[in-house]
């Protein structure tokens, strides 16, 4: 008997039994989010897929949500933990809310304090296991931010996550500029959004675009984007390099 | 106020539905020096009187920096103005620290008035002795509030508390529509004559007073006395020309002789009264 042992309360985080309660790997994950800023706001799209290792297990999961007046949170990585985090920023604008004075929290404030989450998360060796990202518009200034889920946060004009990092940023640095107008800029992100489609293993052909503007937010119903396989390159893929299947 | 059997502590409530102990703590900020503050559009200056217990003693701080834009000047228990003001910046600095973004001062003036009612509602605690005048810049733009040991705050476009503040209340009630469009230095001068209305005939100088301003593009910041002393001389002059116009109240006629000497001391020709 253990005269001496210290009473834990049931959902604490310390100790031999909670192990077992921390992330080690995401089950349900989402890929790739994409964003830039344009003429009016912020433009970000996602696709609809949710996956279960490598099958496609759910097909309209909503990775883009509003928050609050002025923000839009995109997120990939373990949807559990995106619910989670929603529920998080559901209380923060609630509180916001109620103080009712003429007040009320930016994009900038929610990707602060989005990122004293996962950083903190990330220092208990318990991370919230996704990429998000975060934009809006308030007072006619536009926030283009990303946080990682072990507390990385960067502002810029134009952020992916996952594979977007490798196949859409590239696109976006030579095509994006400033003041670009809404077709341009739904151009752009439909175009990274195929290259993603085409070699992301985890991207399926649903997805949804949504803007955020110092009106308020729109997301769109859900659409696919047209592709073409009939590339000779897809259709001979060992001819340029010898030995790959 | 006189004493009486409801008086004892702060969770008795009288016949009459008053709590004395929080009547009295109000009494304690009427007692503290005088402080005042009033803001335009853009601006709020906050004035303080300071009153050194002995030529060899230094001057009490009664004006607290509490974020790059916010300010407070206290009345009272300057003791328990400190602990306010450690209590307000380390608010601030934490909100500033998770969304990066300058707590609004609303919010913070309703946290120290949460924070003031608490003492007001336990037998164990007294109610915090100090008034407070807070200045800061919000989204919403320029702010003055006054925080109560009761718990009660108020906006103000301008107020005096403490000591002999009844005299630069009047000042300011008189002046006080000017103040929204006023420019800074306008406003730094009407806070100084407020101030001098508080003295009742002794010299404005600027080691009796401290002057702090905060504005749009301007970070809280306590003048320093050499630009302080500039300002009382900039208007002094035209105070004596505008002496006799001015003020028709009690302490009109008083000043003019003693400003007359003041100015003679510092080099201007005596006036021919």
């Amino acid at each position: 008997m253990n005269f001496m042992a210290s009473k834990q309360p049931e959902n604490s985080l310390l100790g031999p039994e909670a192990d077992s309660q921390r992330t080690l790997y995401p089950y349900v994950t989402g890929t790739s989010v994409v964003a830039l800023k344009y003429k009016d706001g912020i433009l970000m799209a996602a696709d609809m897929g949710g996956s279960y290792g490598s099958t496609l297990r759910y097909k309209s999961v909503e990775r883009i949500k509003p928050i609050g007046k002025h923000s839009l949170l995109g997120a990939s990585g373990e949807i559990s933990d995106f619910q989670e985090i929603l529920r998080y920023l559901d209380e923060l604008i609630l509180y916001d809310n109620m103080w009712d004075d003429g007040n009320s929290l930016g994009p900038k404030e929610v990707h602060n304090y989005l990122t004293r989450v996962m950083y903190n998360r990330r220092n208990k060796f318990n991370p919230l296991w996704n990429s998000l990202v975060l934009g809006g518009v308030k007072n006619g200034q536009k926030y283009l931010g990303t946080v990682s889920m072990i507390g990385v946060n960067f502002e810029d004009n134009h952020v992916a996550t996952g594979f977007g990092n490798h196949l859409a940023r590239p696109i976006l640095r030579q095509e994006w500029h400033e003041n670009l107008s809404y077709e341009d800029g739904v151009r752009l992100l439909e175009k990274c959004m195929r290259v993603l489609l085409y070699r992301d293993r985890s991207a399926i052909n649903k997805l949804q675009i949504a803007k955020i503007t110092e009106e308020g937010t729109t997301i769109s119903q859900p659409y696919s984007l047209k592709t073409y396989w009939e590339f000779s390159a897809f259709a001979n893929p060992a001819q340029g390099a010898v030995g790959t299947w | 106020m006189f004493r009486n059997q409801y008086d004892t502590d702060v969770t008795t409530w009288s016949p009459a539905g008053r709590l004395f102990q929080v009547e009295y703590a109000m009494e304690a900020v009427k007692q503290g020096s005088a402080a005042i503050g009033l803001r335009s559009k853009t601006h709020i200056v906050l004035g303080c009187v300071n009153k050194a217990n002995s030529e060899l003693s230094s001057h009490q701080k009664k004006i607290f920096k509490v974020d790059d834009h916010i300010g407070v000047a206290i009345a009272g228990l300057t003791a328990d103005g400190r602990v306010l003001s450690r209590y307000m910046r380390n608010e601030c600095i934490n909100y500033s620290f998770t969304y990066e973004s300058p707590l609004p001062v609303g919010r913070l003036v309703v946290q120290l008035a949460d924070k003031a009612q608490v003492c007001t509602q336990r037998s164990w605690k007294r109610p915090y002795g100090v008034g407070l005048l807070v200045a800061g810049l919000d989204e919403s733009g320029a702010h003055l509030y006054y925080n109560c040991p009761s718990g009660n705050y108020f906006e103000y476009q301008a107020f005096a508390i403490g000591s002999r503040s009844q005299a630069a209340k009047t000042y300011l009630e008189r002046r006080f529509e000017s103040f929204t469009d006023a420019s800074r230095d306008d406003l730094v001068k009407d806070a100084l004559m407020a101030i001098r209305e508080t003295l009742q005939g002794e010299t404005l100088k600027s080691s009796v007073c401290t002057i702090a301003v905060v504005g749009v593009g301007e970070p809280f910041h306590i003048l320093d006395q050499a630009t302080v002393q500039q300002m009382i001389d900039a208007f002094e002059i035209v105070g004596e020309q505008e002496g006799p116009a001015a003020a028709g109240q009690e302490a009109s006629a008083e000043p003019e002789p003693e400003q007359g000497g003041a100015a003679a001391g510092e080099g201007v020709a005596p006036m021919d009264i």
